[in-house]
């Protein structure tokens, strides 16, 4: 499955997690434009099932823009241009035949800053359900409390979940957006410096949270903060302007990169 | 341990089918605004098509002396006139008061405080105020309370009587909301850096304001002034007390004579007319005048506004 | 570079950092000046309500007689009058008072007998239509028809001022105004805010607004000459201008104010909203309906309402192809004249000072309060809606 460019090291097909890391997004030679800008630079990497997979580089890399190239998220601006394929569970996602809006109920995303609804923490959840055609009563509820247990947020919110979600916390905003993710149950969840707003408590619990939904959920996130990669992912992707500098186990990048430029990075010399 | 197989239905990501809610939603908002675009269309090509055989530079520089029903020897060159003129004195009253307004408000003004709430509040009710109720101001406080005060009782009212200066000052107010918008807008749209920059050089706040931050703003103030202007000249409510005349044999001498305006030619050949069907032609050229006069403004305006407000996200 | 202490002392006093606004004149003065001149708004929306008031007062106060028919006193007793009585009989300011010789006031004093002679002699000649009861209650009129209950008519034997045919007239046309922009402005604001794509939007967003570069005198015309006409071959009514015609040409003024407000506060919603929606998998317009929207309301709600500000203040559109007849009717079809048209047509004519002047005054007056308070609510609302959104993004 892997091909990459020679600039890569080969993948690592360690297992960390049990009956994890299958190959399940695939991206070949993509090439993102906004533009006359070149943004991505002939990415290509594999992403395995139920692992957690970061993606580390300074501001502007093109990290961000690599991860919503999954939800196609990016074609929302009009001067985008992508080339190159990328594989989600062998299928093409650009192709043609591919409904954008049933890609996107299977891939959850969290963004930077939590952007919950100016709705209840109820309806916050159900909204995404209710897009699916869930309407019966009793299972919106089950899904609810399932989702927010899921999120480690039910126990403080289960007493006012009719109440407006702009009422919580930083932190409690975003994993009610976590949970609002979770809620449809998707493949995949991306998440986008999820804890980059947060205080260090919120942060924790929230890796804590990542931590937990391994095992459910194959996640990739983008993170500034290389001890969180360090932390939580099983495989880190470098990203330095527009291109794949290295794709490795997390124990490798941190420990022994291949690559000067990922070790000037995550031992702080630049970035 | 499994290999993890995609399982298919819940990987595929094909369309399911034909999505009605959606194409509907679209082409109905999208058939709103096409409508709209279209009737705009249709009233400028109306009358650019029955106008444009009468509209000629004779129609244009012609006086008015001869008979203003007769289609072969109608002009608007009086009305044309009259309405620079009163757009025009107007201008130097709006633009100055506009400007230092919107100065207070971006520059000196505290956000919360009552009196920059009352300020906008105030503003924002100048702008609703019909522009019928206008000229009755107009009427009441210009011509009746200072005109007819600055007569004093002398014989000949000279003061106290319609003319171009109560118009003016009529419109002036009317106006000072669009002024102060825009000129607001683009004060906003200058990077706090560049004030910053100034005031830490060492120059004072007026010194900043009048050297960094106007010549910046300059784009602003114009499409203000030149949207007050495309407003004003259009308007014919708030004139028709304070200085319009159906008829005058000569053009104005002075600030206080009457004087024969565009718009409300407009309103008196569509109104007025003592053989419709002959008088058309006329009519449609007066309107067209009036259109192009209003209409370029407001395209030249919009072209100004939308600089600036591209130059403030590139600012942001 | 060392400072000696007399040195440093100097520079502090230099500086200025020590000295109040005495230090710096001009700066103090420039800022006074600039806040005192933007105070003129203020003062402007005061004095228009103080000076359209001003001229309506006396209506308001019931100093003003409009009957045909005044009893007269005779003209030799004119000296058992106070001349302030005197004054308010003959009807004249205190300044043409005094100007007046005994003589004169003699001479006025027998025209006014002789006025009184001829004046006709039915039941409503000597009524005072300008009280409140005629303004707003129903009359049979001893010279209209017995159904004419609510009559404006005030040139005639008698003047009648009932001012419902007006605020009908004036709501009819605001309503189908209402009816017609708002659905069109609003969808378009949608479409452009939040479905088009941005190049289009750039586009769009100045060609809709360039509908309010046309002035309402040529709205106005277009109504009356071009629309009426076909409007009426197509729905095929009896009178040519009605409160249909004028309500669909006041609609096209009505349109870019709705559509810019609502845009504007469509645009205000964070792209944040829309993203996590689609992210969720909700199509474009799903997101624009479900979320989008509601968190717009507010601002949605305060452009109708500002909407029908500028309807009901609109008076060229409505003077020209409404037909202006002031009947007492809620069929949309008949010819009617709305409130502003009726202050545009009969000022000229009304004798200045008069009871007719004033009255004109008087609704001008009532116009400005409810455009006022309809400014002050979606003002309001439009505040709201502002701290609405900027608070949750904290």
């Amino acid at each position: 499955m892997a091909a990459f460019s020679p600039t890569q090291v080969t993948l690592n097909t360690a297992k960390p997690t049990e009956g994890a890391g299958a190959p399940l997004i695939a991206s070949e030679g993509v090439n993102l434009h906004y533009g006359a800008t070149q943004a991505l630079k002939n990415i290509s990497l594999t992403i395995g099932e139920r692992h957690v997979t970061a993606f580390i580089g300074p501001s502007g890399c093109g990290k961000s823009t690599f991860l919503r190239c999954f939800n196609r998220m990016n074609d929302l601006i009009d001067s985008v241009r992508i080339t190159g394929s990328i594989k989600i569970g062998g299928q093409d996602i650009y192709s043609p035949d591919v409904d954008v809006i049933e890609l996107r109920k299977r891939i959850g995303m969290v963004f930077q800053r939590s952007n919950p609804f100016p709705k209840s923490i109820y309806d916050n959840i159900t909204y995404g359900l209710k897009l699916h055609g869930m309407t019966a009563k009793s299972e919106l509820d089950a899904t609810v409390e399932q989702s927010l247990r899921g999120a480690a947020l039910w126990d403080e919110v289960k007493d006012r979940l009719h109440t407006s979600a702009l009422g919580l916390s930083g932190g409690q905003q975003q994993r009610l957006c976590i949970a609002r993710a979770i809620a449809i149950k998707p493949e995949i969840l991306l998440m986008d410096e999820p804890a980059s707003a947060l205080d260090p408590i919120a942060t924790a619990k929230i890796e804590e949270l990542i931590l937990e939904l391994k095992r459910e959920f194959t996640i990739v996130i983008v993170t500034h903060n290389m001890q969180q990669a360090a932390r939580i992912s099983d495989q880190t992707a470098f990203f330095y302007l527009g291109e794949l500098i290295e794709f490795d186990t997390t124990a490798k990048i941190f420990t022994n990169p291949s690559k000067k430029q990922t070790e000037d990075y995550v031992t702080g010399r630049f970035g | 341990m499994t290999p993890a197989a995609p399982q298919p239905a819940r990987l595929d990501f094909r369309s399911r089918g034909f999505d009605f809610a959606s194409f509907a939603f679209t082409s109905l908002t999208g058939l709103a605004t096409l409508f709209i675009l279209a009737i705009l269309a249709i009233i400028i090509a109306n009358i650019a098509w029955h106008g444009w055989s009468t509209f000629s530079w004779r129609f244009l520089t012609g006086s008015a002396d001869q008979d203003m029903f007769d289609v072969n020897k109608a002009g608007v060159l009086p009305m044309i006139i009259g309405t620079a003129l009163r757009v025009l004195v107007m201008t130097l009253f709006v633009v100055p008061i506009g400007v230092i307004t919107a100065i207070y408000l971006t520059e000196y003004a505290h956000s919360t405080a009552v009196t920059t709430r009352v300020i906008r509040g105030a503003v924002n009710n100048l702008a609703g105020v019909p522009s019928i109720v206008f000229g009755l101001f107009g009427l009441g406080f210009f011509i009746s309370f200072i005109g007819r005060g600055l007569d004093a009782g002398a014989a000949e009212p000279h003061w106290g009587k319609p003319a171009i200066l109560w118009a003016s000052l009529t419109l002036a107010v009317m106006t000072l909301p669009l002024v102060i918008v825009a000129t607001e807008e683009s004060l906003r749209a200058i990077t706090p850096g560049l004030r910053e920059a100034s005031l830490a050089l060492g120059a004072t706040k007026l010194e900043t304001i009048l050297k960094i931050v106007l010549p910046e703003a300059l784009p602003g103030i114009l499409t203000g002034g030149i949207l007050a202007v495309g407003r004003a000249g259009g308007e014919v409510a708030p004139i028709l007390f304070t200085g319009a005349a159906y008829y005058m044999r000569d053009l104005p001498h002075s600030l206080t004579d009457q004087f024969m305006d565009l718009g409300y030619h407009v309103f008196i050949l569509s109104t007025q007319s003592p053989d419709i069907e002959k008088t058309r032609p006329i009519l449609f050229a007066t309107v067209l005048a009036l259109l192009l006069l209003t209409l370029s403004l407001n395209l030249v305006a919009v072209i100004v506004r939308a600089r600036v407000r591209k130059k403030m996200r590139a600012g942001h | 570079m060392t400072n000696t202490p007399a040195n440093a002392k100097r520079t502090v006093g230099w500086m200025g950092i020590h000295r109040g606004h005495k230090a710096r004149p001009v700066e103090w003065l420039a800022e006074k000046f600039i806040f005192l001149v933007s105070l003129t708004a203020i003062l402007m929306v005061f004095l228009i309500f103080v000076f359209v008031a001003r001229e309506a007062l006396p209506l308001v106060l019931g100093q003003m007689n409009s009957a045909a028919a005044r009893p007269a006193i005779p003209a030799k007793d004119m000296d058992k009058l106070k001349p302030a009585e005197l004054q308010e009989y003959l009807g004249l300011t205190p300044a043409e008072f005094k100007g007046l010789d005994k003589e004169a006031l003699q001479a006025l004093m027998e025209v006014r007998e002789e006025e009184a002679k001829e004046a006709p002699k039915d039941k409503d000649a000597k009524v005072n239509t300008t009280e409140w009861k005629y303004l707003f209650g129903a009359h049979e009129w001893s010279d209209s028809r017995p159904e004419d209950r609510h009559v404006w008519q005030p040139i005639g034997r008698i003047h009648k001022y009932n001012l419902w045919p007006l605020i009908i007239g004036s709501l009819k046309t605001t309503l189908v105004a209402l009816l017609f922009s708002v659905p069109l402005a609003l969808a378009a604001a949608i479409y452009v805010s939040q479905l088009s794509s941005p190049s289009l939007k750039e586009w769009l967003k100045p060609a809709i607004e360039m509908l309010s570069g046309v002035p309402s005198v040529v709205l106005g015309f277009f109504g009356l000459i071009v629309m009426a006409t076909f409007l009426q071959s197509v729905f095929g009514y009896q009178s040519r201008l009605n409160a249909f015609v004028a309500g669909i040409a006041l609609g096209l003024a009505v349109i870019p104010v709705v559509f810019s407000i609502a845009e504007d506060a469509l645009t205000s919603v964070p792209r944040s909203y829309t993203q996590a929606a689609l992210a969720l998998g909700a199509s474009k317009w799903q997101a624009a309906w479900q979320i989008v929207l509601p968190a717009a309301a507010p601002g949605v709600f305060a452009a109708v309402v500002l909407g029908f500000g500028r309807a009901i203040g609109e008076t060229m559109v409505v003077l020209m192809a409404s037909g202006n007849a002031s009947i007492m009717s809620w069929s949309l079809f008949d010819s009617t004249r709305s409130i502003t048209a009726t202050i545009a047509a009969e000022l000229a004519e009304a004798v200045f000072g008069g009871h007719h002047y004033r009255m004109l005054f008087l609704i001008g007056a009532m116009l400005f309060i409810v455009t006022f308070l309809t400014n002050l609510a979606g003002d309001l609302i439009m505040h709201r809606l502002k701290g609405r959104l900027e608070g949750k993004a904290k």
